[in-house]
């Protein structure tokens, strides 16, 4: 079969990231070719002011060089304008009369530097900033010529008279606003940035408007409207940019300032897609190139005929590429009706911190000499996160980035690159900056691809964010946390596969995919084992639980270790044993050469090294209930010894951890969930780390739950308060039902807290007794009857026994 | 030369699962896709020698059980980015028996 022949007119940054995810997805669906009007490949414009000012050069900001597309099969013409496109014939011509036929067209024209229409503007040493070619003219014109005016104080023409001051030349920036990067930043931010600019040798002249470019043949000074003038040999127009439309609008396609596409980058002709600065999404065009690199995943996807993924708009931050100076800005902060302002502003040290916030939500950002926190505050930004519960140390920034298993290192900056940053995968943070910049890395999944960092436990996530952030600077798009879809194979959220299940009654995974239009087969190790939780959560008894879309662990019911050998941790409900229970570990620990008996932290007994073929005689051997150390479920419930003996203790925990721990056996969750009670405040079963502590006091029982103990210590926040044990079982079992019925799988029950909100569970589990009984009322429904997986008549022998040639 | 063995029936292998088979030359897992198709790989991930026979299958490619690496069931290579290969063994199927060869 013949392939179909995708073009692409402009060869910048978003068209080639279009090409490399289409080729990520459908590597031999297409012949391409590909026109552009610069003589290189592709380059990283946003290094551009870095090359200007002698920190990079040419070569090193090659994204793609000529032999990346030839090596993809590419055809790739270099310095060539196209000049038409012919819709009805379905072909480009470019201006020196070369015709190439479409079946797809991709259109990445980007944007021109806009032109002062003032006189003299066509003078020689008149320049815009775009182009290695303005570059270039810039740097040969910064050895011979002295004074240098740039038009513009936006980021763009900041950056340009930073390179400019690097290169020895006398620069004076004109700005028609009261003050610079006023698009971005407030005034007192905008007033910071002039007088760290100045401190490094610029001039600035604000509202000031440009009259004329005077000079004979080449520029020599600048009028302004109100009559004064200073000299200028180098003139740089960075006024803004204008998105790249005409070739389009030429063509009869619908244009409203950029090219009009719609969420999955189509224009009006539906055989064409656009991307890019170019581009008028909803309205809004882009001139940062993280929603371009959004844009070309979601037009990529659909050109490779998948058809998922939508492009829905962009909240776009900034921050300025200029040595020494820390700035970034994101969202809206110009205040108005609403929004209420927290300010921080420490004028000796040079630090300004302004966030915005309206209906309990960040709004905006604006960070000056202290840019640690952007990441996070932009994610909070792009999440719609309610900041409600942590407004009070909202300024402070997020200290606890990184949490354990890198010395408590968080700050990205200052890391040396020896330093490890991800503590399981043994992965520095040299290792991180390489894999970024050679690979061309640019989301926090690329990284987790390619290095592995944050990609076992995540507690070093913030970590890598940070040093993406610091590394790619503007380039960097952090991930957005509402909206992720449940894996790759669909676009739908873990909320909206729920609800589906649930409304539509879904009962298997098989039917679920079909119904939803899943984009593999069969899905992933991702998808699957959280579609079989949902399904049997949602429709106990009836859903079907399939073993094939279970972690090995829950299909074999113990934890594989390194070797692929098991692990088995019996049941010792509330962490009570007996002689004949030891006496019976004992002897299959002898009979079955078990290498490591240990004990766990969980006040139980786990067996190390178990072959798999031997697990089901393990089991009967020991003859007791699983202790389901290996799944997604209720583990241990840990006690201290109360008041049966101890002579502190006002409850009997003990006795209440066991009736708890046989209440909930045998239960799935999202993740494993962990329980301890204490018989006295004094809290020895460690119960306010846990997903649910219950801790005894003289007159009953405190309840808290959202604890962890693991990655990131979080205490356990308070529920309630109870009388009886009875009480207990009811305000735990309502509490974890919810966490089952609405957290997304793999989340415990602190990020499912944190999510919610003590105020909603409080009221849904304690204030609402109807449905707190409801809700436990369906756990006690989906409990019953579920059998011990380690009794005989309960194992599949298929699953453990081996084959033998 | 290769030796063909009958091994088991196509029923004994759950679909999307997979069966261990003990050789001389060590364990070969056996694998059968949604899609009904069965094939062989030396069950130790490249990556950090797993058992991939306890991954779970998912299209064409089973994920380890260790650290989730995606190999291809086909051809027993690692997904980009990752690097390595678990070497592939030639299973036929006739009619219900699965044949495996080694080589």
């Amino acid at each position: 079969m013949e392939k179909m022949k995708l073009v692409m007119i402009g060869n910048g940054m978003a068209g080639a990231r279009t090409l490399e995810e289409l080729l990520k997805l459908a590597p031999d669906l297409y012949e391409i070719a590909v026109f552009g009007a610069e003589p290189y490949a592709n380059y990283n414009r946003i290094l551009l002011s870095q090359v200007l000012s002698g920190e990079q050069t040419v070569r090193s900001i090659m994204l793609n060089d000529v032999e990346w597309y030839a090596g993809k099969g590419i055809t790739l013409h270099l310095n060539r304008r196209v000049a038409k496109i012919n819709r009805a014939n379905r072909t480009v011509q470019t201006a020196d009369g070369e015709i190439a036929g479409y079946d797809r067209l991709i259109i990445a024209t980007g944007s021109t530097p806009i032109i002062l229409p003032v006189p003299g503007n066509d003078l020689e040493g008149v320049v815009a900033f775009r182009s290695i070619h303005d570059v270039d003219a810039m740097i040969e014109a910064s050895a011979r010529l002295r004074h240098a005016v740039v038009i513009g104080g936006g980021l763009l023409g900041l950056e340009a008279a930073y390179g400019l001051l690097s290169r020895g030349m006398d620069v004076t920036v004109v700005h028609l606003a009261e003050w610079l990067m006023e698009r971005q930043l407030d005034r007192a931010a905008g007033r910071m940035l002039q007088k760290s600019l100045e401190a490094k040798g610029g001039k600035f002249l604000l509202q000031k408007q440009t009259e004329r470019i005077l000079g004979e043949g080449r520029a020599r000074a600048i009028r302004f409207t109100d009559g004064a003038e200073i000299p200028a040999d180098l003139v740089v127009m960075a006024a803004g940019i204008r998105p790249n439309a005409a070739l389009a609008e030429a063509a009869g396609i619908h244009c409203n300032r950029g090219i009009a596409v719609n969420d999955t980058m189509q224009t009006y002709d539906p055989r064409i897609y656009a991307v890019g600065e170019c581009v008028s999404h909803r309205g809004v065009s882009y001139g940062l190139v993280a929603p371009l690199f959004e844009m070309a995943k979601v037009c990529a996807n659909h050109l490779a005929r998948l058809g998922i993924g939508r492009y829905t708009g962009s909240v776009v931050s900034t921050k300025l590429k200029v040595t020494g100076i820390d700035l970034f800005s994101a969202g809206d902060f110009g205040g108005g009706e609403h929004a209420e302002e927290i300010v921080m502003h420490d004028t000796a040290s040079g630090i300004y911190k302004k966030l915005v916030i309206r209906g309990n939500k960040l709004a905006g950002a604006i960070l000056y000499g202290n840019t640690v926190d952007s990441a996070w505050y932009y994610q909070l930004l792009r999440d719609g996160r309610d900041i409600a519960g942590i407004r009070d140390s909202l300024l402070l920034g997020q200290n606890h980035l990184g949490n354990t298993g890198h010395q408590g290192e968080n700050r990205a900056a200052a890391m040396p690159d020896s330093m490890e940053v991800c503590g399981c995968n043994g992965v520095t943070k040299g290792c991180i900056v390489k894999a970024i910049k050679e690979k061309g890395l640019f989301t926090l999944n690329d990284v987790r691809r390619h290095t592995k960092a944050s990609a076992s436990c995540g507690s070093c996530t913030g970590l890598v964010e940070q040093i993406l952030a610091s590394t790619l600077g503007g380039a960097y798009a952090p991930q957005t946390g509402a909206a992720k879809p449940l894996c790759g194979c669909t676009e739908l959220t873990h909320e909206d596969v729920r609800k589906a299940i649930r409304e539509e009654k879904l009962l298997s995974i098989p039917q679920t995919m079909q119904f939803l239009n899943w984009a593999t087969p069969d899905g992933c190790a991702a998808c699957r084992p959280a579609l079989n939780y949902y399904l049997i959560c949602a429709w106990p008894r009836l859903a079907r639980d399939d073993p094939q879309s279970r972690f090995i662990n829950e299909r074999a019911h113990a934890n594989i270790q390194k070797d692929g050998t098991f692990s088995v941790v019996p049941r010792m409900y509330g962490g009570i044993t007996s002689p004949d229970q030891l006496r019976r570990i004992a002897d299959v620990a002898d009979k079955y050469r078990i290498p490591t008996v240990k004990v766990t932290g969980g006040q139980r007994i786990d067996l190390f090294g178990v072959k798999k073929e031997d697990l089901p005689r393990v089991w009967a051997d020991l003859d007791m209930p699983s202790g389901y150390a290996y799944g997604k479920s209720l583990r241990t419930v840990k006690t201290c010894v109360g008041s049966e003996w101890c002579r502190f203790g006002v409850q009997n925990s003990t006795q209440l951890g066991i009736d708890i721990e046989l209440a909930f056996d045998r239960m799935w969750t999202p993740h494993k969930l962990k329980i301890a009670v204490s018989g006295c405040p004094r809290n020895c079963a460690e119960a306010s780390i846990k997903d649910v502590g219950v801790i005894g006091v003289d007159s009953g029982w405190e309840i808290y739950v959202g604890g962890n103990g693991g990655i990131k210590t979080e205490v356990a926040q308070f529920l309630a308060k109870v009388k009886t044990g009875d009480e207990v079982m009811e305000h735990v079992g309502a509490f974890i039902q919810l966490y089952r019925e609405e957290a997304r799988y793999l989340d415990r029950t602190a990020h499912y807290v944190g999510r919610a909100g003590m105020d909603t569970i409080k009221q849904r589990v304690v204030q609402d007794t109807a449905n707190r009984r409801a809700l436990y009322d369906r756990l006690l429904y989906a409990l019953e009857g579920a059998k011990n997986p380690w009794a005989k008549e309960n194992v599949n022998p298929r699953e453990f026994a081996a084959l033998a040639i | 030369m290769d030796n063909w063995y009958k091994v088991t029936t196509l029923a004994d292998i759950p679909s999307s699962g997979s069966r261990v088979v003990k050789t001389r030359q060590g364990d070969i897992a056996l694998f059968r896709t949604a899609g009904g198709a069965v094939f062989a790989l030396r069950d130790k991930c490249p990556h950090k020698c797993g058992p991939l026979s306890q991954g779970i299958v998912c299209g064409n490619h089973v994920t380890c059980p260790l650290h989730g690496w995606n190999i291809c069931l086909e051809n027993g290579l690692a997904a980009a980015p990752d690097v390595g290969c678990a070497r592939p063994y030639p299973v036929r199927v006739e009619g219900e028996a699965v044949y495996l060869a080694l080589g």
